[in-house]
């Protein structure tokens, strides 16, 4: 056999392993970059890495599921406009054609000084970049009667498949003229217009198979993300069907009764057929286990998203504190081109280019009948500032809400192919 | 190579006069003008048209299918010419009520008229408007380029730059395109170039690409269209 480079690199390193030096031996070799969650941002990121870093630099990306449901495009699977199967995507070619070392394991916490991250399954892997995408976990006791035990009752289904599919059954199985309650979530939180496209939807799918359902929201925020977009289309696809409580009115007064299937705004108990309870909302855990945290979030520099406490670890998308960008998985995939660039540059002898950004959040309010809010950023001392914005106007004809709903299905087969293929 | 052109445009007219589509004496051209102006963001036609993000198009009507001058065509269209299509009447129906049914490379970002009624109107309008092929009613300029695009397209581009800049261009565009939002690889970067010159000046409107390429310097663009030019 030829003894290549890789080759000979390989042997090293088994020979390496047997000594239990690994770590220094492949330190002297190839970069180690290791990346935390599969989302937007993490496949994003260990895909550019593998891709621009070559020869020199080996990734691992550590994803507890071996399917990852996007959480974006959920919201139409419950309206009947999308396949659950058609959210789901695997990490094959990431491990296959970019050569990414995907371990399905849980990263259990990280030793910033050895630079190594423990599985919950045993071990650890070294790196010399870390990069953490872990999305959001929920603050315990936000909604008062709600935890994730009682998930299969009262889902909260802000993370993609098994939670979506069980809020559509139990909105298949609402009795005629029944209540679907959600309690919306204060900010700052996943996906700004996700609760009230998520309204929508279910509006959509009520109006259809049981039109004299009702809609009840208890809103802790004064307003939100395309209010008066959503307020006009349930005006003109579902008049009087949903009603929603906003703080003035006990909207941010609510707790909650899993087992009697209770929702109680200021004191008033109502009993409900289904309730989605979105709770408040924090960075992943392993941020927290990283010690990274300030606050809720993982603060980080704008010019390439590295933690303000670590510059050896970046954090992308919903667990960073990065300044205007909303949390999306198109903020958390744009921040990880610039991260992998970063990242990239910092360990091979490639160009690192100026940090810019940008996100459109697409929302489906009824058939055919598509809105979109978005905006270009750049990178300041500060954090990430939007240097221009556009939104979606009322009055638009049919023709435009047509088209936006058709780029939002175009920027879905784009950006899980940005991901994973 | 001007010989060739001449003839099968000749060739063409000769058809035409022979035998008059019927259809095409049924459109109104005043509601074709009408219909027209979605197109303008792109095209230009009656006198002093030049070649913008699509070419010009005094003199569509018989004209040889993607043989124009100082247009690059993509290779779809190019070939149909070369093998002696023309736009005729019902070439012009088939392309305008699916473009990328009648020429799936087309970089034509345009879904299709629906009515045939109003595909006839438009026909009609821009046979008036810019005549029939070898029977000038108005001067075109094929030879002029756009001051703003003309300096881009001067600039060599960076292409490292540019296939960094591309990442936030993939988000949307995957390489073999959707059914709207369309495949970007491998454009002729007069093309490109054109395309984004006109996003960003207004002249062509979309939210999206009107923002993105509102803050893209000239050596930006240059070094985008480079990348895409070279990724196919």
């Amino acid at each position: 056999m030829t003894i290549n480079r890789r080759v000979f690199l390989g042997t090293t390193a088994a020979a390496a392993a047997t000594l239990s030096a690994p770590m220094i031996a492949r330190a002297q070799t190839r970069a180690r970059v290791v990346v935390v969650g599969g989302g937007s941002g993490g496949a994003t990121a260990a895909r550019y890495i593998a891709r621009d870093g070559g020869d020199a630099i080996d990734v691992t990306l550590i994803e507890a599921s071996r399917q990852y449901y996007t959480c974006y495009f959920s919201n139409l699977y419950l309206g009947g406009f999308f396949d659950l199967e058609d959210t789901a995507h695997s990490y094959g070619r990431l491990a296959g054609h970019y050569g990414i070392n995907v371990i399905h394991d849980w990263a259990a916490g990280v030793d910033r000084d050895a630079r190594t991250v423990s599985l919950a399954g045993g071990g650890s892997v070294p790196y010399d970049r870390l990069v953490l995408s872990p999305g959001i976990d929920f603050i315990p006791d936000s909604v008062p009667g709600w935890s994730v035990n009682v998930q299969d009752r009262m889902p909260h289904a802000y993370k993609g498949g098994t939670q979506a599919a069980l809020l559509r059954a139990q909105l298949e199985a609402m009795p005629e003229g029944g209540t679907f309650a959600m309690v919306a979530p204060p900010n700052p939180y996943r996906c700004p217009p996700g609760p009230y496209e998520r309204i929508s939807m279910v509006a959509h799918f009520l109006k259809e198979n049981n039109p004299t359902a009702k809609i009840l929201i208890a809103d802790p925020k004064e307003g939100y993300s395309k209010q008066v977009l959503f307020e006009d289309g349930w005006e003109r696809h579902y008049p009087g069907m949903i009603e929603r409580i906003g703080p003035g009115f006990g909207g941010d007064n609510v707790e909650v009764d899993a087992e009697a299937m209770t929702l109680s705004i200021d004191g008033v108990v109502e009993t409900v057929d289904v309730c989605n309870v979105i709770p408040a909302q924090r960075a992943g855990t392993i941020a927290f286990a990283a010690g990274i945290t300030d606050g809720n979030w993982a603060p980080v520099s704008a010019y390439d998203l590295s933690s303000r406490v670590d510059p050896n670890i970046h954090v992308l998308g919903d667990s960073a504190a990065q300044g205007a960008m909303p949390k999306s998985g198109f903020s958390a995939n744009s921040q990880a081109k610039v991260c992998a660039n970063a990242v990239v540059a910092a360990l091979t002898d490639a160009r690192q280019f100026p940090a810019r950004f940008s996100n459109t959040c697409w929302s489906l309010i009824g058939t055919e009948d598509g809105v979109k809010v978005g905006a270009t950023y750049e990178a300041t001392d500060e954090g990430i500032v939007a240097s221009d914005t556009f939104v979606s106007q009322l009055g638009e004809t049919a023709e435009v809400r047509a088209e936006t709903y058709r780029e939002s299905l175009d920027w879905y087969e784009a950006i899980t192919t940005d991901m994973f293929v | 190579m001007r010989d060739a052109r001449a003839a099968i445009g000749a060739l063409a007219l000769a058809a035409l006069a022979a035998a008059p589509s019927p259809s095409l004496a049924e459109g109104d051209a005043a509601q074709g003008e009408r219909l027209f102006r979605p197109c303008a963001a792109c095209h230009m036609i009656g006198e002093g048209a030049v070649h913008r993000v699509g070419p010009q198009l005094n003199g569509l009507v018989g004209r040889a299918i993607g043989a124009v001058a100082g247009y690059e065509f993509s290779d779809d269209l190019v070939e149909a010419g070369v093998d002696g299509l023309v736009w005729d009447a019902d070439a012009l129906d088939r392309f305008l009520a699916g473009p990328r049914d009648y020429f799936p490379g087309t970089r034509m970002v345009f879904r299709g008229i629906r009515s045939e009624e109003d595909r006839q109107h438009l026909i009609a309008y821009m046979r008036d408007a810019g005549g029939v092929a070898g029977e000038v009613v108005a001067e075109a300029d094929t030879e002029a380029v756009d001051p703003e695009v003309a300096a881009i397209l001067g600039i060599a581009g960076d292409v490292p730059y540019g296939e960094y800049l591309a990442n936030e261009c993939t988000a949307c565009h995957r390489a073999e395109g959707g059914g709207d939002i369309p495949t970007i690889r491998g454009l002729a970067p007069s093309v490109f170039i054109a395309g984004l010159v006109a996003y960003r000046n207004g002249s062509r409107e979309h939210q999206v690409m009107n923002t993105v390429s509102r803050r893209l310097g000239d050596e930006e663009i240059a070094a985008l269209a480079a990348y895409f030019q070279s990724s196919e």
